[in-house]
């Protein structure tokens, strides 16, 4: 416990640190969302880059496709049962920042799903006309108390993050998520980390396969293939930071003037 | 009085002219979205599709402007000849890339939903393509250029949330970043993809 306490103050204190860099003191979600996300460790990203595509294609993508020729029925249900998971870390997340009207929502979902839904492989509240899903996590709402994103970074076979999402994502084993708790640490006979795992694989695979298509086609389309994924990352994670469905122009664009001077061209 | 009547005339079809011609984004992207979907539709060679595909891209997108756009503060220190150069293989790029993407689908359907000016010169008109069996529904948004009402332009195509120029733009700027700034290396990389993609 005192061990977790230790781990969860130095992870925190790097987290303020990042967030106080290039503050002048006065520290403002505005001055937190730089035009461009740094890529400090570049060489080493590419590098980590290329082993994951390495690790695709030789593994992930294949299980992804065998996936897909899976039934319908058991994409789905698997596709269910992982968000129903994640909905175990949104719930916090909705807490902490503040939204406890789609916490309970959320809640209210997790109980349905789990239940009548068959430990979630069957979406029940959707069919019952719930609000849509959308999954929160630690990394978000970091970004939404105003911590910057710091350094970009590639990490191995999870891929591309920043300094900031990647402390977030510690905060999930430090017992940010009630699922790696029960089935790390929990004393239960029906519980193991090799189901965290591959509970954890599946939902990698299901991804994977729902965007076969989208990433080939942007790696064939794509004269620096890294340099695409780390863009569609970084606008991705705005747009959930600020949980913008469609996306809104000031947060795409970061300069709408750069459009107007095009026309002075 | 023949005289004032002739003049009546003429206004009266010059205002409709005027109507006929001037075109709202939404309509403007509607029709041109019906227009690649039926050519996508067509049983035609994919070589032909792709032709018939370029040149609906030639007339409803702003390439010039993407190109520039897609440059970022380096299009400030290029010279004219390099400007030239630079829109010719950009074009050259964008409509390969762009044709050989869209040649992948089979018969898309897009609904535009609603428009929304954000500026003097732009509109965002929102569409979606409409979810098959194989994916779900995909939100496209479709910043227009509307400077010249009778001829509304496509600048940017926004899916699910993800800019493409905004994403070119950061493919480019990695690719000069690498190369400590030489545009000429660019150049190398766009006529190397085009070729590669022949």
């Amino acid at each position: 416990m005192f061990k977790k306490f230790i781990t969860i103050c130095i992870t925190l204190f790097f987290i303020t640190l990042n967030a106080q860099a290039g503050s002048d003191g006065e520290l403002s979600l505005k001055k937190n969302e730089p035009k461009e996300i740094k890529d400090c460790f570049e060489n080493l990203n590419r590098a980590t880059f290329a082993l994951n595509q390495g690790l695709d294609k030789a593994f992930i993508k294949p299980l992804a496709e065998g996936y897909r020729n899976l039934p319908d029925p058991i994409q789905r249900g698997t596709n269910n049962a992982v968000n129903n998971l994640s909905t175990l870390i949104t719930i916090p997340n909705n807490v902490l920042q503040g939204d406890l009207k789609t916490a309970i929502i959320n809640t209210a979902r997790l109980a349905v799903n789990t239940t009548v839904g068959l430990l979630g492989t069957i979406d029940v509240a959707n069919k019952m006309g719930f609000p849509k899903y959308t999954k929160e996590d630690y990394g978000q709402t970091l970004g939404v108390w105003g911590v910057g994103p710091g350094c970009y970074i590639v990490l191995p076979v999870l891929g591309p993050s920043t300094l900031r999402d990647t402390a977030g994502s510690f905060a999930n084993v430090l017992g940010g998520d009630p699922w790696y708790n029960a089935s790390v640490h929990g004393n239960n006979e029906f519980l193991s980390e090799q189901l965290y795992l591959t509970s954890k694989a599946l939902s990698g695979i299901n991804f994977r396969a729902d965007n076969l298509e989208s990433i080939d086609n942007l790696e064939k389309n794509s004269m620096d293939f890294y340099a695409s994924v780390k863009s569609l990352y970084t606008q991705d994670r705005e747009n959930k930071i600020k949980n913008n469905q469609r996306g809104n122009i000031e947060v795409l664009y970061k300069n709408e003037e750069d459009w107007e001077e095009i026309d002075n061209k | 009085m023949n005289f004032k009547k002739i003049i009546i005339i003429l206004f009266l079809l010059s205002l409709n002219n005027s109507h006929v011609y001037s075109m709202e984004p939404d309509v403007f992207v509607q029709s041109t979205v019906n227009r690649a979907s039926q050519i996508l539709s067509e049983s035609i060679t994919k070589e032909e599709k792709i032709n018939k595909l370029k040149t609906i891209a030639k007339e409803t997108v702003d390439i010039r402007a993407v190109g520039f756009y897609s440059l970022g503060s380096a299009r400030k220190n290029l010279d004219e000849s390099q400007k030239q150069k630079y829109s010719k293989l950009f074009e050259g790029y964008f409509l390969k890339s762009f044709s050989s993407r869209l040649a992948e689908y089979t018969n898309p359907e897009i609904d535009v939903k609603s428009k929304k000016p954000i500026s003097e010169n732009y509109t965002i008109v929102n569409s979606v393509l409409v979810a098959t069996s194989n994916r779900p529904e995909v939100k496209i948004d479709w910043r227009i250029y509307t400077k010249d009402k009778n001829n509304p332009l496509i600048r940017d195509l926004i899916i699910e949330g993800l800019s493409l120029a905004r994403t070119q733009k950061e493919e480019f700027a990695s690719i000069l970043s690498s190369n400590d700034g030489d545009i000429n290396a660019l150049f190398k990389s766009l006529e190397q993809f085009a070729k590669n993609l022949d």
